[in-house]
């Protein structure tokens, strides 16, 4: 059972740093990640290792950085692109989508486009309809582009070690409510977590990395599967301890990535529990958990003993309103129902 | 047009009754004490999310919208980013909403739905304050362009900070006004800072901003933003010089003699260099670090724009100590009322989850709303 009391925060700065070290090509650039030392903190400290010329204050300017970045990435270089948040990466869709994914594939596979793009995505705490953005079913949709969404300090990680190390756009979607997750070191689900180490990353083990496109079994059971990533793998946690009440051993499954899926882990818990509910923190309509819905049921059909259910976002803008909010959000109680109706226990 | 030419001549703001000057003077208390209480409901947690305060700068928000038609707010919009409460106040929302919107209640003009960075008051011609910075720019230039297609005379304000100079949509509204001629004042509240990163850092020509407008043949000014009755001046102006501007494309031909709207004479868009101080954080959650030797705050303050025309009155004869001390009780007095309504009124209900979402309402938005779970009963979104 490691003991290492690391923050989410601290992981992600962890495997810039380590990276860094290791390999000069890689520059992290965005608004304030250097004098201000991280509008979350994430890039706290980092100017003072590494200086002006590898971590960049850039302006406002998301279309511009982001799609330098890109341009720097064919030359050779490993650009790191910290939009504060993800919401504020729209402005430069046209590069982050319309070009980095892409780049391979238009050049006939001359230039690569090896760059991270990472910042804060989900819900941050009423911060109004703009600000509030989930970017995986909209991103996932598009092809030449790997997608992470972790859930622990530990897969914050891996995850982007191993984007980091890769060769193609790697968007890390990074969750501004957990970034101080894990301060009070193995706490919260850490019970649920099948082998104790899965919540913090090794520490001095700078080759640690975490494969992307393979799902992690949070918590083993047998009677229904849920199918998530990010923070809602807490909510799915929680909810378990509710079920547990009522007799219901539930199988979490994080897919860590959705693009890479894991689809072959997730086949293999429906095949052993006949149910499954997928909890996406996006929208539903044309979604990572509907893509996951088609799926199972392409490979599933015959191990289901029902139609498998879906907690999203309500399908509206985030409003600003506090209760509402919550409402609108997946929650601990929404994948309890959703769990009891698929089971025929509502 | 530089200051020293402004300074020479007639000063827009002379012919000012006293009863306009006082009532300049108290919407700019009004802000300020407004401002305070949102600091204070913040700090308590009855406003949430990020939340940016308009104290120091609140003679740009009066100075400049005084110089808008006072007859029909609707005539002259304005539209900016998200430290919006003191335009919003300015341009005539009642404190009320604005305050009922931050606590995320129904009554607040938007139902709870936008809180402090998204204030809209569609009957003063408010256009909201926008949370993605710069995107405020291209909706200016539509506002515009729906004034002069429609051939009406009124003229739009587009605020946005120095960061927001930096984004592209601001480049793009600046060509699309010059080359349509649109009738919009860029408005740049220019504090120097955005979060933490000095104007000189993020902007090319931090120190002659006037080039900006020159790449494309726009008109520039500038004035103290922390003066009142100069930023008054400089509005007064730039508004007469915007109104009516006429699209040079609405005569097709000799597209390589199109520069006549850049000969000075002829009304046009604007790009208005405001410069003045934020007294405060970037929001709330912002501890300032990178600030704390500047003394700009400080220098600020002994120069501040509601002391300095409250002098200006006094000085003049145009208001007694006794006035200010009313104009100040009865702002004090709204602010507080402000936040006993936002108190007392009911919190933004489940009802209105998915009510807003569509004019033309259908399926799950017609019947008030779904539950979280989606299952094949209700998944016909
Ligand atoms: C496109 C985009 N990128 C980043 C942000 C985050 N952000 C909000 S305000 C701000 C600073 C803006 O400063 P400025 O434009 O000078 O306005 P001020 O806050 O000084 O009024 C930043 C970086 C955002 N809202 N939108
Ligand atoms: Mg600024």
């Amino acid at each position: 059972m490691s003991e290492r009391k690391i923050q989410y925060r601290e992981a992600i700065r962890e495997a810039m740093q380590e990276e860094m070290r290791l390999d000069a090509r890689i520059f992290l650039m965005g608004e304030e990640v250097g004098e201000y030392n991280g509008s979350y903190k994430v890039s706290e400290g980092m100017l003072e290792e590494f200086g002006p010329r590898r971590i960049i204050d850039s302006p406002i300017a998301e279309t511009g950085f982001a799609g330098l970045g890109i341009g720097a990435a064919m030359y050779g270089l490993k650009p790191i692109i910290e939009f504060m948040s993800w919401s504020f990466c729209l402005v430069a869709a046209d590069q982050i989508l319309n070009n980095a994914p892409k780049m391979r594939y238009m050049s006939g596979g001359q230039f690569g486009c090896p760059i991270v793009f990472r910042g804060n995505n989900g819900a941050g705490g009423q911060l109004g309809s703009t600000h509030s953005w989930s970017m995986e079913s909209m991103f996932s949709s598009v092809p030449g582009l790997k997608l992470a969404v972790p859930s622990t300090p530990r897969d914050a990680k891996g995850l982007l070690k191993a984007g980091l190390k890769g060769q193609d756009p790697f968007f890390s979607l990074e969750s501004e409510r957990m970034l101080g997750m894990g301060a009070r070191g193995r706490k919260d689900f850490s019970r649920y977590l099948h082998d104790g180490d899965l919540w913090a990353p090794p520490e001095n083990d700078a080759d640690f990395t975490i494969p992307l496109g393979l799902a992690d079994i949070k918590k083993a059971g047998k009677d229904c599967t849920i199918v998530t990533a990010g923070r809602p793998v807490h909510f799915a946690l929680e909810a378990a301890e509710a079920l547990e009440k009522d007799g219901i051993d539930i199988e979490v499954v994080d897919v860590r990535t959705w693009r890479p899926l894991d689809i072959e882990t997730i086949v293999k818990s429906v095949q052993k529990t006949g149910a499954c509910v997928v909890v996406d923190q996006s929208w539903p309509f044309a979604s990572v958990g509907s893509e996951v819905v088609a799926q199972i049921h392409e490979r599933c059909f015959d191990d289901l003993d029902g139609p498998v259910l879906r907690v999203h976002n309500d399908d509206i803008a985030a409003p600003y309103n506090r209760n509402r909010e919550q409402d609108m959000l997946p929650n601990a109680r929404k994948i309890t129902e959703a769990v009891k109706a698929a089971l025929y226990r509502a | 047009m530089s200051t020293a030419s402004a300074s020479t001549l007639p000063r827009p703001s002379d012919q000012l009754a006293p009863g306009q000057l006082q009532k300049m003077l108290y919407d700019m208390i009004l802000i300020r004490r407004f401002e305070e209480k949102t600091m204070q409901a913040y700090m308590q947690q009855k406003i949430g999310g990020f939340c940016h305060i308009y104290i120091g700068q609140e003679a740009v928000a009066v100075g400049s919208i005084s110089a808008l038609d006072q007859a029909d707010p609707q005539k002259d919009p304005v539209v900016g980013g998200y430290r919006d409460h003191g335009f919003a106040l300015a341009k005539g929302m009642h404190p009320n909403y604005c305050m009922a919107e931050m606590f995320g209640k129904v009554t607040g003009c938007a139902k709870g739905k936008g809180g402090s960075m998204h204030m809209f008051d569609k009957d003063r011609g408010m256009y909201g304050g926008h949370a993605i910075v710069g995107g405020q720019c291209p909706l200016g230039a539509g506002i515009a362009f729906g004034i002069q297609y429609e051939e009406k005379d009124g003229v739009v304000l587009c605020y946005l900070g120095d960061g927001a100079l930096n984004q592209g949509a601001f480049f793009e509204s600046m060509d699309l006004a010059a080359i349509w001629n649109l009738p919009v004042i860029f408005v740049l509240e220019n504090n120097g800072w955005s979060m933490g990163t000095h104007i000189a850092r993020g902007t090319a020509m931090a120190h002659d901003l006037k080039a900006k407008a020159e790449a494309f043949g726009m008109r520039y000014a500038e004035c103290d933003g922390l003066d009142v009755l100069a930023t008054f001046d400089c509005f007064a102006r730039e508004v007469a010089a915007t109104r009516n501007a006429k699209n040079p494309q609405w005569h097709r031909g000799d597209w390589d003699k199109l520069a006549y709207h850049r000969d000075g004479n002829a009304n046009g868009p604007c790009f208005i260099n405001v410069k003045t101080v934020r007294y405060q954080g970037h929001s709330m959650s912002d501890p300032q670090k990178y600030r704390k030797e500047t003394g700009e705050v400080e220098n600020a303050k002994s120069r501040d724009p509601i002391q300095g025309l409250v002098r200006h009155l006094i000085e003049r004869g145009l208001a007694t100590q006794e006035d200010i001390t009313a104009l100040d009780e009865k702002a004090k007095a709204m602010a507080a009322e402000a936040v006993a309504f936002a108190e007392a009124s009911p919190d933004m209900p489940a009802s209105e989850m998915f009510t807003d979402v569509y004019a033309d309402v259908y399926g799950p938005y017609i019947a008030g709303g779904l539950p979280g779970i989606v299952t094949n009963k209700n998944s016909g979104q």
